[in-house]
């Protein structure tokens, strides 16, 4: 049996918070040390019958309140900026991270790369590459939480959350759900795997653990379920009187006909599939049907093959460009949720 | 000044009456009492109840853990195990236990009055107490509940199968109690103290019931709304948390948080008051720092209301509102530090007398320094990233409520249970039962700072991820078993105390305040005519009751010298 006193230090921000967390702790001894010993020695010297004297045993002294009121005040303080330096940090993911999807569900954790690769309760990264991860629950809330990287988040059913982080160590760590979701949430957990770039790469070119052909990308799935659903009936090439085209929407400023506006940013889109009258762009109508059954896989991937049209903040369009011919993808569509025969005894 | 308190010296010029106790047998007699004294007395009972109930499902818990793959309960009955032990040690413990049976007995004397405003209301809190205890215990019978005693949305009111709403009913029902007690005390404290009891002589216990009371009256019909919402959600599917309903599963935490966050200090400023009486009676001396500590209870009061989305910094919630509400708990815990330093300075020069209720408050210090500071790590907002939801928040709020608050509890029954009961229990009894309080609470919760660090989730039936923490699992459960036997003591010793319990007299800790000037136990009015209170609160000198002592000790020496010399001459 072992006692580890201190989790791997595996991320980036996991030294910065060791850091802090061992001088909060140092405060927190040195605190303790001061106020104990002075009770210990009071109770002890001032006990009845000590010979001390109790002479001029004064009950108030402002000074001496406002120097213990001020004193934990100021140290707070420092300790709040130091945190919250690392906490805004935290919220804000540098351009160049990959980007990785996913999905929490009682009670397994669903995850998708961008080329289209899944795993299930297991995340494959890549050392020393940020990483901003996008996460959506399909039922109740969950946490997702690395301790060796030092950071978690709530993945929350009806919108986007993001949190980023770069893996600084190749290695195996724990992945947990620290949200209460019922049943089986004890086991609703798996393991990080960083890797060195190169074997990364060579993960992902195999298509994650298995050898097989090549899988569709999370855009190609989506591209699929766009054609599948005819989408582009309406949403062309150009603006047209029904509907706006979705070439180079993702980070557009949009107005919409409340009179209100906003970034069309992934938790847009995914109102605007799921419940297209909640923010109606200005100069159309609300004509766009609202039964659309999506997956939260399925939303994720109509998101990245409207993404794949062009980003406002990007001219150039990323791969595949509409006019290319889009490939087929290798699995058949799947009428429900691709990854149901994964689900652990419900 | 004399050291021979006049008011207990008085010599009684009224016929005597028969105690509280005495006043009535019949079981209507208790049941259907107006009288504070004998709701305190139903209190300490039925709390004492459901602790006994929380502390098994406590056991259970920790029993599980001992193994990686817990091979006592199954998931799902672990999952009800906690959620058990968490509603009724917040609902049905933590939340009334001091104001319901302390603050119940005391406050009335305390300033010099009857009775509360408000008898009946009084009562009728007490059934309201009992009525949503039932539910919930029905609830429990009938299957019970697996959301945690947090209820978070959209588990509770779309998917969980379990008995949520019952209980959800029940402790909408107890929160009534709070609301009226809350609401007696507030009145009774403005109107009905008696002549001379000004605000700046009212005992700093009652500061803090004053201050604990507000909080009570504003709060608490938050969450028996937002409670009351879950319910509505789960039965008639009405979209108010649920995002496939049109609801939002974030609003259900502000508004629970809303709550609970004040419930906190609902815990635990009853017990700091507790601490002020004890630190200063048995040092001797007046508490340092009156003004402060009285005004901390209502800055804590005050500022406790806007610190909630501190259990929410990786909710969802804005990254702005994380910052606000971590600056607004570093204020926030800048009263209850002015509190440790005063109780500290109140010992300085004291005439310190080290009996059972004293050994219990300096328990009180050890632990609650440590459950203070360790919320430092949880307002910080990068630390708390990593241990939220973690065993270092479970250890962090131990060290509060049960370090704190318990502990202060047991203080206060310990100090009050001559005047409650009129009989004394054995001191050294009472000391040991501290100790083993004390080195069992942090066996028990101090491997779990480690544990949380390390990254144990809270609320995991088992751990076989990460069987590496088995280790200190099992320090900690080899320390819950000391901490359940600390427990028992005191059951045994003030039982025992009921009947053979050396009689008390009217102040046998030789302390000031008015209920040491009253019949121990009371009779049914307290005081044969009202006080008048013409001294400072806490009029001790330390000086003079040196002076006593060493009158105390000679008288005892020569005592035993002429014992001795006796039974020399008679060899």
């Amino acid at each position: 049996m072992n006692f580890p006193i201190r989790p791997e230090a595996a991320s980036n921000f996991a030294t910065e918070h060791d850091q802090l967390f061992f001088t909060i702790t140092a405060l927190t001894i040195f605190f303790t040390v001061v106020v104990l010993t002075l009770v210990v020695i009071f109770a002890a010297r001032y006990r009845a019958g000590s010979k001390y004297s109790r002479a001029n045993a004064s009950n108030h002294n402002t000074k001496l309140e406002i120097t213990w009121s001020v004193i934990p005040l100021l140290l707070g303080l420092g300790i709040f900026v130091w945190g919250a330096k690392i906490f805004v940090e935290q919220h804000t993911p540098p351009k160049e991270a990959m980007e990785l999807f996913v999905i929490g569900k009682q009670w397994m954790w669903h995850v998708q790369h961008p080329n289209g690769v899944r795993e299930n309760n297991t995340i494959h990264l890549p050392l020393g590459r940020p990483v901003r991860v996008t996460m959506i629950s399909q039922d109740v809330i969950h946490a997702l939480y690395i301790p060796e990287f030092r950071v978690q988040y709530h993945v929350v059913p009806g919108r986007y959350t993001t949190f980023w982080f770069t893996p600084t160590k190749v290695g195996k760590f724990h992945l947990f759900c620290n949200m209460y979701c019922g049943t089986q949430h004890a086991e609703m957990g798996g393991y990080v795997y960083v890797q060195e770039p190169e074997d990364f790469e060579k993960w992902l070119e195999n298509d994650g653990t298995k050898v097989a052909e090549r899988t569709p990308s999370l855009a190609e799935l989506g591209k699929a379920l766009y054609d599948r659903t005819q989408c582009g009936n309406c949403h062309g090439q150009v603006d047209n009187v029904r509907a706006p085209s979705l070439i180079g929407l993702y980070g557009r400023q949009r107005q919409f006909t409340n009179g209100m506006s906003g970034v069309a940013d992934d938790s847009y889109l995914r109102d605007s599939i799921l419940n297209p009258n909640s923010r109606v762009v200005k100069g159309y109508r609300e004509i766009m049907p609202q039964n659309y059954k999506f997956t939260e896989e399925q939303i994720l991937q109509l998101a990245a093959y409207i993404k794949s049209l062009g980003a406002a903040a990007s001219p150039n369009p990323v791969t595949p460009s509409v006019d290319a011919p889009m490939p087929t993808p290798n699995t058949p569509a799947p009428s429900g949720d691709p990854t149901s025969h994964n689900l652990p005894g419900r | 000044m004399s050291a021979v308190d006049i008011r207990t010296e008085e010599a009684p010029r009224h016929a005597p009456q028969p105690s509280y106790l005495q006043n009535g047998h019949t079981i209507k007699s208790w049941l259907l009492t107006g009288d504070h004294k004998r709701i305190a007395i139903l209190y300490l009972i039925s709390t004492g109840f459901f602790f006994f109930l929380g502390s098994i499902a406590a056991g259970a818990i920790r029993w599980q853990l001992t193994s990686p793959r817990g091979e006592l309960m199954t998931l799902e009955v672990y999952n009800k195990m906690f959620s058990a032990h968490g509603v009724i040690m917040v609902f049905m413990f933590l939340v009334p236990t001091i104001p319901a049976v302390l603050g119940n007995f005391l406050v009335p004397i305390m300033i010099g009055a009857r009775d509360l405003a408000f008898p009946r209301l009084n009562l009728a809190s007490w059934y309201m107490y009992m009525v949503g205890g039932v539910l919930i215990l029905v609830a429990m019978a009938m299957g019970g509940v697996d959301t945690g005693w947090t209820f978070y949305t959209p588990y509770s009111s779309i998917y969980s199968s379990s008995q949520v709403s019952l209980t959800l009913v029940g402790a909408f029902i107890v929160g009534f109690s709070s609301i009226f007690t809350g609401l007696n005390f507030i009145v009774t404290i403005h109107k009905m103290r008696a002549p001379g009891m000004t605000w700046d002589r009212l005992p700093l216990y009652i500061w803090s019931h004053y201050a604990t009371s507000i909080i009570i009256i504003l709060a608490t019909p938050v969450v028996a709304i937002t409670l009351l919402c879950v319910v509505l959600e789960r039965a008639f599917r009405i979209g108010i948390f649920s995002p496939e309903l049109g609801g939002d599963p974030v609003l259900f935490q502000h508004l629970f948080w809303f709550y609970s966050h004040p419930a906190v200090y609902i815990m635990v400023l009853p017990g700091m008051g507790i601490i002020s009486e004890l630190m200063s009676a048995f040092s001797r001396k007046p508490v340092f720092g009156y003004k402060f500590i009285a005004g901390s209870s209502l800055a804590i009061a005050a500022i406790g209301f806007l610190v909630w989305g501190h259990h929410m910094f990786v909710s969802s919630q804005s990254m702005y509102q994380g910052l606000v509400f971590s600056l607004l708990s570093f204020v926030v815990a800048v009263p209850s530090a002015i509190k440790v330093f005063n109780w500290t300075a109140t010992m300085w020069k004291g005439s310190v007398r080290l009996q059972t209720p004293m050994i219990y408050a300096l328990c009180f210090m050890g632990l609650f320094v440590v459950g203070g500071l360790t919320g430092l790590y949880l307002s910080t907002l990068a630390t708390d990233v990593h241990l939220t939801a973690t065993y270092f928040v479970v250890a962090h709020f131990h060290y509060v409520m049960v370090g704190g608050t318990i502990l202060a509890y047991l203080g206060g029954l310990h100090f009050w249970w001559p005047k409650m009961t009129g009989r004394m229990y054995p001191d050294s009894w009472g000391k040991l039962s501290a100790i083993i309080i004390f080195v069992g609470f942090n066996l028990t919760f101090f491997p779990q700072f480690i544990l949380g660090f390390l990254g144990m989730p809270r609320r995991y039936a088992t751990y076989a991820l990460a069987p590496q923490f088995q280790f200190y699992h099992i320090l900690s459960t080899a320390g819950a078993t000391v901490l359940g036997i600390g427990f028992l003591i005191p059951l045994f010793y003030l039982s025992w105390s009921l009947k053979h319990g050396p009689k008390a007299g009217k102040n046998p800790w030789g302390a000031k305040g008015l209920e040491w000037t009253v019949d121990s136990p009371p009779i049914t009015t307290n005081f044969y005519e009202t006080p008048i209170v013409d001294r400072p609160v806490y009029d001790y000198d330390p000086e003079e009751e040196e002076r006593q002592f060493q009158i105390e000790l000679d008288a005892e020496r020569e005592m035993r010298e002429k014992l001795a010399a006796t039974r020399g001459g008679q060899d």
